[in-house]
């Protein structure tokens, strides 16, 4: 049967975690269905059905459906649901939102967070903040999942060629206005796709100090997170919060700087290829983790590291 | 108005887990149970709501065995009024727990509903989602803002991406972020004065919903470790590292 994977998008591009979602699909079937709900989005549905992979893109176009109000997206999933042996979408705060209401609407319980599909009906997903891993079965007839996308590759955005279908918007009664969306604009790679992510905790002591992050974070072209302490204190925005209840991060180097990193910190990042501690509290649990740990004054080791940079690709070029 | 706080009993955030030898699960005994930590978000604003003159009435709600009595008395002493526990020897999954939260909805008629945004034990963040949509009632999840006038609900919403504003109407189901408020300590006055504060018991099989488990825990393992690292002496080290060892930069 045929795998529905729900698109994470912003009406222009698709998100990189419906990639990482529709190779996900991949492990259960080789007929994969991407379903597009928004608004104004001919030219993203033209532009998806080159995706590798995908026998079909379905859309359904209208403007109500322009903000992604969970309420209106999720009985048009539940309406495809029949032709469908497993519905995934991204576990991204999209994704959390959305396929729990289709679970509801279809008396179907959701398995979240999977990191590893073993089999049609056999999944891996973390409990505890990723300090125990569970592998759950079952037998019910549709299977609802939502992917971590970090443990899963993205699917190549080319080679393909699906059909497109497009169903009718059927509205929903719903009391919600959306107002607006509070996004803050960066030139730097996203948190959730980076390769390089540094991140800092409550040893930057304030947002100026975080400039000291960014300058090293440029260098790098990286992507700039942060632990729920730093953002708790209001140096930088929540969007760039790193753990359990943040975001979950995999880059091939971490940047751990002036981060205890608490069991919740360590949740978000300790898949990460290699991890690098920069800390002057020697006895902080986030050495435990790092490939690298240095033992430093940050205030004088980002600098320094930021020279050392510069000093590397002068030799280079 | 009234409001309605589930509240669920979970092993404490500062406590290391252990996997349970033969694979069935985690070490829960002689383990220092406590309040899930968004669900005390929830219990506070609650209590903030009635403090404000908002709230008429605060209840919170409890699914689990007798020993989750404390975390309904803990929510008393942060100020809930009355408190229901739904008595069950069983681990529910989260479409059965909305489905047993919506028996005591249609019993206690609330105007609100609040909870936290996941549980820190299976880490699912599913519960008032599912609830939002068996009752038809508007959703707000991951909440780090609440202004209710009237009617009107207006939140902020904590997204990938930043932060989402919504206006909805009541009745609704919000589930809290951790940046929502800062939850109270209960003072020694107010514990006692929990004790003294309603405390329903009822048994699960006398609301008539079913929470048959659909899915099968096969084996619960501990993650794979990291191998241990190493202590660089300076930041010369260790960009020659990242540069000429791990190849990463």
């Amino acid at each position: 049967m045929a795998v529905l994977v729900i698109a994470e998008h912003d009406n222009s591009n698709l998100k990189s975690s419906t990639l990482n979602t529709i190779t996900a699909a991949k492990k259960l079937s080789d007929d994969i269905h991407l379903f597009i709900l928004g608004s104004n989005i001919g030219e993203l549905t033209n532009k998806s059905k080159d995706i590798h992979f995908l026998s079909k893109v379905i859309k359904c176009d209208n403007e109500k459906l322009k903000n992604f109000l969970p309420e209106l997206s999720a009985p048009l999933i539940s309406n495809l649901a029949e032709n469908y042996s497993h519905i995934l979408a991204p576990a991204s705060t999209f994704g959390k939102n959305l396929l729990p209401r289709v679970s509801a609407l279809l008396d179907i319980t959701q398995i979240s967070d999977v990191i590893d599909i073993v089999s049609n009906d056999t999944f891996v997903r973390p409990i505890y903040a990723g300090n125990a891993i569970s592998q759950v079965q079952t037998n019910q007839k549709i299977n609802l999942l939502t992917i971590r996308p970090t443990s899963f590759e993205k699917s190549e955005d080319s080679g393909g060629d699906a059909s497109i279908e497009e169903i009718p918007f059927v509205d929903t009664d719903l009391k919600t206005i959306f107002i607006n969306r509070e996004v803050s604009k960066s030139d730097r790679p996203e948190l959730g796709n980076a390769r390089i992510v540094v991140s800092g905790g409550r040893g930057l002591e304030n947002s100026d100090n975080f400039k000291l992050l960014y300058e090293l974070a440029d260098k790098l072209n990286a992507a700039v997170g942060a632990s729920r302490a730093a953002v708790d204190s209001g140096y930088i925005g929540n969007e760039y919060q790193v753990g359990q209840t943040g975001k979950m991060v995999a880059p091939e180097l971490y940047i751990a700087v002036g981060i205890s990193g608490a069991i919740q910190h360590l949740a978000g990042m300790k898949e990460s290829k290699v991890i690098v501690a920069i800390n002057k509290d020697l006895e902080a649990p986030i050495f435990n983790v790092a490939d690298y740990g240095l033992s430093s004054d940050l205030f004088q080791a980002i600098p320094e590291i930021i020279k050392e940079l510069d000093l590397l690709n002068q030799i280079e070029s | 108005m009234k409001v309605l706080v589930a509240v669920k009993r979970v092993v404490d955030y500062k406590v290391q887990i252990r996997v349970k030898s033969d694979n069935s699960g985690v070490e829960t005994q002689n383990v220092k149970m406590s309040v899930n930590p968004p669900d005390e978000n929830a219990i506070e604003e609650a209590v903030k709501l009635k403090e404000q003159g908002l709230a008429s009435e605060t209840i919170a709600v409890s699914i689990g065995d007798e020993k989750s009595q404390d975390v309904l008395r803990t929510s008393m002493a942060m100020g809930i009024d009355k408190s229901i526990l739904v008595k069950t020897q069983n681990t529910l999954e989260p479409l059965a727990v909305a489905k047993t939260l919506m028996k005591l909805i249609e019993k206690e008629n609330p105007d609100l509903v609040l909870m936290g945004k996941q549980a820190i034990d299976d880490d699912s963040n599913q519960t008032g989602q599912i609830l939002s949509a068996l009752l038809k009632w508007p959703q707000g999840c991951f909440i780090s803002n609440l202004k209710i006038e009237g009617n009107k609900v207006s939140i902020s919403r904590e997204i990938d991406e930043g932060i989402e504003n919504l206006e909805t109407r009541l009745p609704a189901v919000l589930t809290c972020d951790l940046r929502l408020n800062t939850p109270r300590f209960a003072s020694l006055p107010n514990i006692m004065k929990a004790k003294k504060k309603p405390l329903d018991i009822i048994d699960i099989d006398s609301l008539g919903v079913d929470t048959t488990p659909r899915i099968k825990t096969l084996k619960v393992i501990e993650p794979p470790k990291r191998k241990a690292g190493v202590m660089v002496s300076d930041v010369k080290e260790l960009v020659k590292k990242l540069k000429y060892e791990a190849k990463v930069i």
